[in-house]
């Protein structure tokens, strides 16, 4: 039943796909400006502009390039960037780890201080902890992440002459230093993910809690932590897992400013040099990786709703 | 015994005995405005708290000639890099630019961005949203899909795409964040017209004969307004940080029109060392003005949304 479902979800999914295609082949080429004269003013390797398109194959009608594209990714193949000359494939093989792993640092922080917060918020509602925790929130919510990225090199700086590292060590360098470097990234990316889904918590443990069968759970005199754990949390935590699909989402684009602080060369650096400089296969590449990788978690979430509610029948 | 008209009233959520309630009704607009908003600063005082800033802020956009002691691009002599102190409450920047005049100036930059934005998204939004769940079939599966693809790209990506098509400045910053308000905004919309739509009153009216025009303007949208309204008050305080973000990444307002993202970028990462107060007043602008537009946005929604009114539920 459940696979019937996905494969009929995944065909809903293809459309939006095709289209998401489009836009992204289609938006860098109107990015003004042409890239081959940007190359050649900063390179000058080639000196017929028209011979430099042919070689790129950018010479050719959109609707040529787009379903050139479209059979190349077919079979796996990104194309090449047009400044280094490598393939894009191979470049996010290098980079998508390290987003990966700077995302689930953050949606792990995310989640550790969104679910006890959003518990004890909705639980000890109007009172001091629930305004307290409902004020951190928004603050959370509020504060750019950029800035703290900011202030957190510049301060410690400034107090203790001590400045986090920027830039990227390898795990077969250091293992240690590896993982050590995603703590303060993940900590500021997870912040803002950690906000939204407090409240997401707040709010729907809140509306959760004035069920009857809730009513009921107090009426039998059990103890509060069961009335919330198990009565309540398992039923308010389902809208909370969407958003968390959609914090994926956002998550992505706060890489792309935290890993230029930060100095990681993961996808979101790599995609903000590449509409720097126009390079379209890149920014094809990267938006399409990272939109099919959100399609497929969105089609994981909806798989767990079956087992977190079993009541849930596809 | 039966609840006297008194209580019934106090009951009814607005804490005002009957009485005082027609009373109210009698008095001046200014008397009657002040009793709403001492009503809405006891139920929300942190709502409260956050109307007061973004009033703030709205006075530092529409004075800010009268407010701020310096130009926004005025250099003064001598003040470069200088620390906070009487003159310079804030401090100068690298160029002797006075900190506070140019956060003064900021907000305008930034009160502009989020209200033009919301508005010129919510109304695309509203547009798309209620003719896809009004009309329903084809239309609404071809607009869903489209509104899928967009809402699949993380914001930032799509919102730096779409700015390098169209270059920095205030007007492509708007247009290119009201595309995202609008997608992901005309989804709620929808799912709140399909809602209406299938009242009977809708039907009765298409029974006696109105267009289709006169359904959405007459019975879909003034029961829609209030989704709308909470989007709209709830996403300023994200279309000003996503502002802010544009800035800082280089894509917002070109200089030397101060923008807040853009002052922490640049001049504000270079000398952070040597004149930290560069980079830390226009985050502090940045988080307090988005704050403000986030508490003030959650107690409206809590105040409009009768379900989130009221206490935990818990039997006493």
């Amino acid at each position: 039943m459940l696979k019937r479902y996905l494969v009929k979800r995944l065909f809903v999914a293809l459309p939006s796909l095709l289209i998401a295609s489009l836009i992204v082949f289609t938006l860098p080429r109107l990015i003004p400006g042409d890239v081959v004269q940007l190359m050649l003013e900063e390179k000058a390797y080639a000196k017929d502009l028209d011979e430099m398109r042919a070689k790129l194959g950018l010479d050719r009608p959109i609707y040529v390039q787009y379903f050139d594209w479209l059979g190349h990714i077919v079979r796996g193949d990104l194309g090449e960037s047009l400044w280094t000359r490598r393939p894009v494939t191979e470049e996010l093989q290098r980079r998508l780890p390290v987003t990966m792993e700077l995302g689930f640092v953050a949606i792990c922080i995310a989640i550790c201080i969104a679910l006890p917060v959003g518990i004890i918020s909705a639980t000890r509602q109007d009172t001091l902890r629930d305004y307290t925790a409902r004020s951190a929130a928004i603050l959370g919510l509020s504060v750019p992440g950029f800035w703290v990225a900011t202030l957190v090199i510049v301060l410690p700086a400034i107090w203790w002459g001590w400045r986090p590292v920027t830039g990227y060590t390898e795990f077969s360098a250091d293992r240690i230093g590896h993982l050590v470097q995603f703590v303060l990234p993940g900590v500021i990316l997870g912040i803002a993910s950690a906000a939204a889904l407090m409240r997401l918590t707040r709010g729907m443990l809140l509306e959760v809690l004035r069920q009857d069968y809730v009513r009921t759970a107090w009426a039998k005199g059990l103890r509060e932590r069961v009335v919330v754990l198990k009565h309540s949390l398992r039923n308010a935590v389902i809208p909370v897992i969407t958003v968390l699909g959609i914090q994926i989402a956002q998550i992505v684009s706060g890489a792309v400013i935290i890993e230029t602080i930060f100095g990681l060369p993961g996808m979101g650096r790599f995609l903000f040099e590449a509409i720097n400089q126009r390079d379209y296969p890149v920014i094809q590449g990267v938006n399409l990786v990272v939109v099919s990788g959100i399609v497929f978690v969105n089609l994981v979430i909806d798989a767990l709703y079956a087992t977190i509610d079993p009541r849930i029948r596809y | 015994m039966p609840p006297s008209t008194q209580e019934f009233a106090i009951k009814l959520g607005n804490g005002l005995p009957l009485e005082s309630g027609e009373a109210a009704r009698r008095a001046a607009f200014p008397v009657r405005a002040a009793r709403s908003m001492w009503w809405f600063a006891r139920r929300k005082p942190l709502g409260a708290i956050g109307a007061v800033i973004v009033i703030a802020m709205l006075v530092m956009a529409v004075f800010a000639e009268r407010i701020a002691p310096f130009g926004y691009d005025e250099t003064i002599r001598g003040a470069r890099m200088r620390a906070p102190g009487p003159t310079h409450w804030l401090g100068t920047d690298n160029l002797g630019r006075d900190m506070w005049s140019r956060i003064v100036y900021g907000a305008r930059v930034s009160v502009t961005v989020g209200f033009a934005t919301i508005l010129l998204g919510t109304v695309a939004a509203t547009a798309v949203g209620v003719s896809s769940g009004y009309f329903g079939g084809g239309y609404d599966i071809c607009v869903q899909r489209v509104v899928d693809a967009w809402m699949s790209f993380p914001f930032l990506v799509i919102v730096l795409s779409v700015m390098a098509v169209l270059g920095p400045g205030l007007l492509n910053v708007i247009l290119a964040l009201s595309v995202i308000i609008a997608a992901t905004s005309s989804r709620v919309i929808r799912g709140a017209t399909i809602g209406i739509a299938a009242n009977t009153y809708v039907e009765a009216a298409r029974a006696l004969g109105a267009g289709h025009l006169r359904v959405i303007l007459r019975y879909i949208l003034p029961n829609v307004m209030a989704t709308i309204i909470i989007l709209a008050t709830i996403g300023l305080g994200g279309v000003i940080l996503a502002e802010s973000g544009l800035s800082f990444l280089g894509f917002g307002i070109p200089p030397p029109y101060p923008s807040w993202g853009a002052m922490l970028s640049g001049s504000g990462r270079t000398y952070m060392f040597r004149a930290p107060w560069m980079a830390l007043w226009p985050g502090v602008a940045i988080s307090l003005g988005v704050f403000g537009f986030n508490m003030l946005g959650d107690a409206l929604r809590d105040v409009l949304d009768p379900r989130l009114r009221g206490a935990s539920g818990r039997t006493t």
